[in-house]
């Protein structure tokens, strides 16, 4: 039995497991599946990391060495090569080690199991199945985990900001992209690293992608949607992250089908009060620092709750995502007054118009917004006072 | 000097070869790819058929029947599994509806006699998630699925330990018939054998035309796409559905798959080319549209995986089954989607036609398959694994290094893929595929990796 069990040491992992320890809970374990705790960091060869954590500018693998370092100091137990299999109600956690299945009870679970990208076959890419389709996550294990690269000339699809570290890993390891494509207007990631692949030199395509990947055996070529064909060697998929949330979604938990994620309320507790959530598992996608960040507050939740000092679940207000809004997290929130925290929203489509939040005919905040996918937009919870009797409310972007 | 040379290492020359080498036969597999089950045998729907649908008297029939069995009675001895799932042909429409019996009155022609007809009610009750707009269904409760690579890998692997050879990369160009004897020149060299059994799939015609000169049948490749959803998706489905078949083609089902996923396809797109099984967006979708269609809640269910196979149809819709006695050649030909469950039975039929004796094996070896199936014991359930490699798939260090040390090692990536699952899950390799490529570098022809990063 241990108080807290984290599954998932990357950034909002370990946090948690710092928080929970300088709070004075005992026994804190981080599971961990990978050999090395530190999760996507890891692979991240470049800055910047760590800037509010460490006062430092780090790269990943360093601050990810960081991260570990801090957690073994603080005398967490780290498991590590501990693969959560399910997850069941009240804390019970089966899990593979390579010494022979365990069943762990746990008085309170958080779950930081991360996100990631979203592969070929999820984005339906057509055409021939070849070697040489990648992730970026793939990609940087390649290069920084293993002194390998799986291609020399790749097309780089996507433009958000990992699409930006993806080719700075290409340069950094003499891989040449030929040409970035986008399924947008314009680059997603904000002015002015947007224009990074233009003072590269490398062609983009604004308005495109792929249509067919061409080659026997391993990648020769892909077909753009005008008809364009470029010859290549490797497909680099960025971005499009998705939550990490397959034990959720196999599990008892309620899952939200906008967000990919468990649904939590304003302290990150699941719809089995056993089970919190932090990190890039919530939503996707956001920084290792606003991981860390996160992964520590809910962390304080959590040993507020293991003192007796949460509201109960059960008495709830559900988060409606309206008009224009891909998800909003948290899903629940707990009827408390002052209200703390935030709501933090994506939306599905370049926007302009009134972010409104509503309970029935009540509108209960309200701001002018334009804004892009993948933007983070947050509401102070505590700018708003729901009505006793609200039962839900409404989050929409009105233009 | 062999007794008989297998052209083809898809599942019908795989279970042939095995078939053969049990016998007492001294037998070759040649397969002109890097690995066994590159042609069509790669992309099926992993059903294991009754028989209940096959046309009544039919060869396809009889194997299928006795595929079926003898799957059955083998199964546990190479540590094959089946999912118990049963199928539910349902009509979706008044026409669909009106042949529900001529349904159920083939398959009891067919032999399969526990195939009935079931009300809308029962096919609800069953399959909760369905559309509620069904109206009626034909229930074959034995209708199950298997694991589509493993049990022709068994099937080679038995036929390999017990003294049969598998020789990849192997293309045959020409033969020759003289004094009971065929000389078969391939791209590695001479063989020469008594008889030559052609399994040759998709390239069937192409090596019945090098083999006799003539042109007996021509492969019309009919290529399949399927979408794989994720694990969660299993939920959602217990029981293979099956369309009402048209003239043409069995449709589109949606199936549990041994590995826990659910799968929906194939489509039935006549094309030209043998081997190029591209999938295409459009049709992708429609799938997935097809199967919210048919279980509503699928809505938002992310996918997998999605992959095409190419089906070698001919002109003709039977198997192109061929027994040349005056020169010792037996071509097993046109063999479609029923092969999988048919393999067994063809390849018994074979050894019947062959009609030849050689010294029965008295107690051959049974090597153990790779233990894949979602409901069965996996490796990692067992100490000692190293790491698990594949998260998704929860594939161990062990299981690949033995799958690229053992007897049959995997020769490339979609070979390693088949016989450990690894990079086939939801991930698709996001953070396998680099260990992977470091755990294969040097073995395979076509690597992961192009290079290191320090030159």
């Amino acid at each position: 039995m241990v108080d807290v069990a984290i599954i998932g040491g990357g950034p909002a992992g370990i946090a948690a497991a710092l928080t929970l320890k300088a709070r004075g809970v005992r026994h804190v374990a981080i599971l961990e599946r990978e050999s090395v705790l530190g999760g996507v960091p890891r692979h991240c060869g470049h800055p910047p990391f760590g800037l509010r954590e460490f006062k430092r500018l780090l790269t990943g693998p360093s601050y990810a060495r960081r991260l570990a370092a801090a957690a073994e100091a603080a005398g967490v137990k780290i498991l590590l090569r501990h693969s959560v299999t399910a997850l069941k109600p009240g804390g019970r956690l089966e899990v593979a080690t390579p010494e022979g299945l365990v069943t762990l009870n746990a008085r309170r679970v958080l779950l930081a199991t991360g996100a990631r990208e979203a592969p070929r076959s999820a984005r339906l890419v057509g055409g021939d199945r070849p070697l040489g389709v990648l992730n970026t996550g793939a990609l940087q294990a390649y290069v920084h985990l293993h002194g390998l690269v799986p291609f020399t000339s790749p097309v780089v699809v996507g433009t958000e900001l990992v699409g930006l570290s993806a080719l700075a890993t290409c340069r950094s390891h003499g891989i040449h992209p030929v040409a970035v494509v986008e399924a947008g207007s314009r680059a997603v990631a904000r002015w002015p690293l947007g224009l990074f692949p233009r003072l590269l030199r490398i062609p983009t395509y604004y308005n495109a992608g792929i249509d067919e990947i061409i080659g026997h055996g391993r990648v020769e070529a892909v077909r753009l949607r005008d008809g364009r064909e470029i010859a290549c060697d490797g497909v680099l998929l960025t971005g499009r992250f998705l939550p990490e949330a397959s034990l959720a979604r196999l599990s008892h938990l309620a899952v939200d089908g906008r967000s990919g994620g468990p649904e939590v309320d304003q302290y990150g507790r699941c719809s089995d009060d056993a089970y919190f959530a932090a990190g890039n598992l919530l939503r996707p996608i956001e920084t290792a620092g606003w991981s860390f960040r996160e992964g520590g507050a809910i962390a304080d939740y959590v040993a507020d709750d293991l003192a007796g000092g949460l509201p109960a679940a059960g008495d709830e207000i559900t988060l409606v995502a309206g008009e224009g809004v891909k998800f909003v997290v948290p899903q629940r929130l707990s009827r408390v007054a002052p209200l703390r925290g935030k709501l933090q929203l994506r939306v599905e489509r370049p926007i302009s118009g009134q972010l409104r939040v509503s309970s029935e005919e009540a509108v209960l905040y309200k701001r002018r917004i334009s804004t892009r996918p993948e933007r983070r937009i947050l509401v102070e919870l505590g700018e708003m006072k729901p009505p006793g009797e609200a039962k839900r409310l409404l989050v929409e972007i009105v233009s | 000097m062999y007794d008989v040379v297998v052209v083809g290492g898809g599942v019908v020359g795989c279970a042939v070869a095995r078939r053969f080498v049990l016998e007492g036969a001294k037998v070759a597999l040649l397969e002109k790819g890097a690995d066994i089950l590159s042609g069509a045998s790669k992309g099926n729907s992993a059903i294991l058929h009754t028989g209940f649908d096959a046309p009544t008297g039919s060869l396809e029939l009889a194997c299928m029947q006795a595929g079926y069995a003898e799957y059955m009675d083998i199964r546990a001895r190479l540590r094959l599994p089946v999912l118990e799932t049963g199928a539910v042909v349902a009509a979706w429409n008044e026409e669909e509806l009106a042949k529900l019996p001529g349904i159920v009155q083939t398959a009891h022609a067919n032999g399969v006699t526990d195939v009935r007809q079931i009300a809308p009610d029962e096919v609800l009750a069953r399959e909760p998630r369905l559309s509620p707009h069904v109206l009626g269904g034909v229930l074959v409760p034995h209708e199950h699925v298997i694991d589509p690579w493993s049990a022709p890998l068994a099937y080679a692997l038995q036929a390999l330990v017990n003294g049969g050879e598998v020789r990849r990369n192997t293309v045959v160009l020409s033969g020759h018939f003289a004094n009971g004897m065929w000389r078969l020149e391939t791209n590695t060299g001479t063989v020469e054998c008594t008889t030559v059994i052609n399994c040759a799939g998709l390239y069937g015609d192409i090596l019945d035309q090098r083999l006799t000169g003539e042109e007996n049948f021509a492969i019309k490749p009919r290529k399949g796409q399927f979408v794989v959803f994720d694990k969660a998706a299993a939920r959602h489905l217990r029981t293979i559905l099956l369309p009402v078949p048209t003239e043409r083609t069995k449709g589109i089902v949606i199936t549990p798959t041994a590995f826990g996923n659910l799968l929906v396809g194939p489509t039935a797109e006549e094309q030209d080319s043998r081997d190029h099984a591209a999938v295409d967006e459009e049709t992708l979708r429609m799938l997935v549209d097809k199967a919210v269609e048919l279980v509503p809640s699928l809505e938002g269910m992310g996918v997998t995986a999605v992959y095409a196979g190419v089906r070698p149809a001919t002109e003709r819709k039977e198997y192109r089954v061929r027994h040349e006695t005056a020169r010792n050649y037996i071509v097993l030909g046109g063999i479609r989607s029923t092969g999988l469950t048919a393999a067994l039975g063809l390849a018994r039929h074979a050894w019947k036609l062959y009609a030849r004796m050689h010294e029965r094996l008295t107690n051959p070896i049974w090597p153990q398959a790779p233990r894949l199936a979602e409901h069965c014991p996996r490796d990692w359930q067992t100490p000692g694994y190293g790491e698990i490699v594949c998260h998704c798939e929860m594939v161990t260090q062990r299981e690949i290094e033995v799958t690229l040390t053992g007897p049959l090692p995997a020769q490339d990536y979609n070979g390693l893929k088949r016989r450990t699952r690894a990079g086939m899950g939801r991930c698709q390799g996001f953070y396998c595929n680099a260990r992977v490529a470091e755990m294969t570098a040097g073995r395979f022809a076509n690597p992961l990796a192009v290079g290191g990063t320090h030159g």
